[in-house]
């Protein structure tokens, strides 16, 4: 089953829209609660990256009873240097960003911690592309 | 473990029914449907909110009480009577006056439950240090069973602490079989009830334990008993009345009202009132979009207890009047370390287990094949969500339809489309008509 999202930067308000949505279906088709909180904390964060830092993007879920994948495409500045960006508290967040509570440079490694597998790629000046894989099934 | 058989102690009485839907569009789980006219609730699904009961024009849905006469069942009859009940009255009626009056009713003693709340707020400081946080309150059951069926990934939130109905009786329970030398079996802790919530509390508690209440009285029927005594003996002006206080505290006072915990929390807490800004809480923080919050003290009612669904009198006038009352109070009233020693030794409660709605199908491969399937059906329906199907929404319909227990055809649109296309007689349209509504609604009155 697919889902497609888009995405404004800047707009706070609605991000948690997609991450809402897909916790709600995963919900009904009997998730192991552990997995869905994963899946909700890795999209959340990367919606919100996109609201923080980028222009726009799409955001595209694919269930499977195996996994859940997850792209996200932005046109935005691109990441400069993404190892350093995947470093816990590393944040280039405006102030305007960290007074509405965003911007602890948590993101990205929450991200990676929650995925199976989590690949980056962006390329600065353009934008990023983001792909998270977390398996439904519980394995520890 | 899977708990089999939840007790609620909602009835819906059909004879007082008309199926008008009203509950059906506000139950926060989907637990209502109409079929034949009548409201029919899905037990699995049930929370006990009340909210069903809020909005039903008819009465039809009735809170189930134990029967009054129990309480002679027992030798000391012991009254656990929340403090919203004083609330509930003017104040040319004493809590002298409430005392004496519930004592001639029968009762050994009256006590607040929240006498036992500076031993529990202490305890739930610790417990907040010491666990995940959030942690979320255990006040009020609706509010469990919310969490435990629409996000069950929280249920390790959950305070598995007792709260103070539970606290107070198995105190006095000590007290009276000490002190009074009574021998256990006679005697009766009763409570009373302000909503169906605590109810299911006591029948079917939440966390692997025992209730240590006998029996359950529901609110508005004492209310109306305390009243027109009450009333009886301002008009004979009865001038020795005992003089006999209930014990209270200001923090007892508060404790069921909004705040009552939160403010009393050393960590940083939020206090949410009303079932609707519960539910946005816990989305949130299901998303993990809530830091910094080490408490959260979450009531199903607005205006927390002051609005439960059996006080009879307004939420705002009611809750004014407590809070004045605990201004006129010392803050604290502890009981002897004794007593608190014993309580810390039954304060926990075990595992809090989600209990998932199984929408579509226990297994994830099957449920996700008819989850795309109703997905199709949703979005061939016109989306208004106006209930006509005996469904709460147009999404409930398809899931409805894809787990056999609807036709597409409960649709008003959808039958219309067929009759034009002339795939639908006038008699089918109106026999799907009447099973969901009721053959009597199709007759001239
Ligand atoms: N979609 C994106 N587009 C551009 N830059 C990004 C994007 N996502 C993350 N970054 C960069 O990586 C940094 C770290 O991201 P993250 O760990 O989410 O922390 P935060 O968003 O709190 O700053 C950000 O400050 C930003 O410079
Ligand atoms: S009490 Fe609440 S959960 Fe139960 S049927 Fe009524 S509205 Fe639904
Ligand atoms: S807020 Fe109080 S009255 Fe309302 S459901 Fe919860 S415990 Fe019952
Ligand atoms: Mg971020």
């Amino acid at each position: 089953m697919e889902f497609k999202f888009h995405v404004e930067g800047g707009d706070f308000t609605s991000a948690g829209t997609a991450s809402s949505q897909i916790k709600k279906v995963l919900k009904q088709i009997n998730i192991d609660p552990i997995i869905i909180k994963r899946v909700v904390v890795a999209l959340y964060e990367a919606e919100v990256n996109i609201v923080a830092h980028a222009h726009h993007g799409d955001i595209k879920v694919k269930i499977t009873p195996q996994q859940v994948y997850i792209r996200l495409d932005d046109e935005g500045p691109g990441i400069e240097n993404v190892e350093k960006a995947m470093q816990k508290g590393f944040s280039t967040a405006s102030s305007k960003v960290r007074e509405m509570g965003f911007g602890a440079g948590m993101g990205l490694p929450n991200i990676k911690e929650n995925a199976d597998i989590f690949t980056v790629r962006s390329e600065v000046g353009k934008g990023t592309t983001l792909e998270i894989t977390i398996s439904t099934v519980n394995n520890g | 473990m899977e708990q089999k058989t939840i007790y609620h102690a909602l009835n819906i009485m059909p004879e007082l029914c008309n199926g008008c839907s009203h509950c059906m569009k506000v139950c926060p789980t989907q637990a209502i449907r109409v079929r034949n006219g009548k409201a029919l609730m899905h037990p699995d699904w049930c929370i006990d909110c009340g909210e069903c009961i809020r909005v039903c024009p008819t009465h039809a849905i009735k809170i189930a009480a134990d029967d009054f006469q129990r309480i002679f069942d027992y030798e000391y009859r012991l009254l656990v009577l929340p403090s919203v009940f004083f609330g509930q009255f003017s104040n040319y009626i004493s809590l002298e006056m409430i005392n004496s009056i519930l004592k001639e009713m029968g009762f050994t003693a009256v006590h607040v439950p929240e006498e036992s709340v500076d031993f529990l707020l202490e305890t739930m400081n610790h417990y907040i240090e010491e666990n995940q946080r959030p942690v979320i309150s255990s006040f009020c059951p609706a509010v469990i069973r919310l969490i435990q069926v629409r996000f069950p990934s929280l249920v390790n939130n959950v305070m598995r602490l007792k709260q103070p109905m539970e606290l107070t009786a198995h105190h006095l329970r000590k007290v009276y079989s000490e002190k009074h030398k009574a021998d256990m079996a006679k005697i009766g802790i009763f409570y009373v009830t302000p909503c169906a919530a605590k109810i299911a509390s006591v029948k079917s508690p939440v966390g692997d334990y025992i209730s240590p209440i006998d029996g359950v009285i529901n609110m508005d029927y004492l209310y109306n008993r305390v009243q027109k005594e009450s009333v009886k003996k301002l008009a004979e002006n009865v001038a020795d009345l005992p003089q006999e206080r209930i014990q209270l505290s200001g923090k007892a006072i508060k404790y069921t009202l909004t705040g009552g915990e939160k403010d009393n929390m050393w960590q940083t807490g939020l206090a949410v009132d009303g079932l609707q800004n519960v539910i946005d809480i816990l989305e949130r923080l299901e998303n993990g979009e809530i830091e910094g919050v080490d408490y959260l003290e979450l009531r199903t009612c607005d205006e927390s207890c002051a609005g439960g669904i059996l006080t009879p009198n307004n939420r705002f006038f009611a809750a004014e009047r407590l809070r004045r009352m605990a201004k006129k109070l010392p803050e604290e009233c502890w009981m002897p370390k004794k007593y608190t020693d014993y309580l810390a030794s039954i304060v926990n409660v075990g595992q809090i287990e989600p209990r998932s709605i199984v929408r579509f199908h226990p297994e994830t491969k099957e449920a996700l094949k008819m989850m795309e399937k109703a997905q199709e059906i949703k979005e061939s329906l016109i989306g208004i969500d106006c209930g006509a199907c005996g469904s709460p929404s147009c999404e409930a319909l398809a899931e409805d339809v894809v787990c056999g227990k609807a036709t597409i055809e409960a649709c008003l649109f959808q039958r219309i489309k067929s009759g034009k296309a002339g795939s639908l007689s006038m008699e089918q349209a109106v026999g799907i008509m009447e099973e969901i509504w009721g053959a009597d609604k199709f007759v001239d009155k």
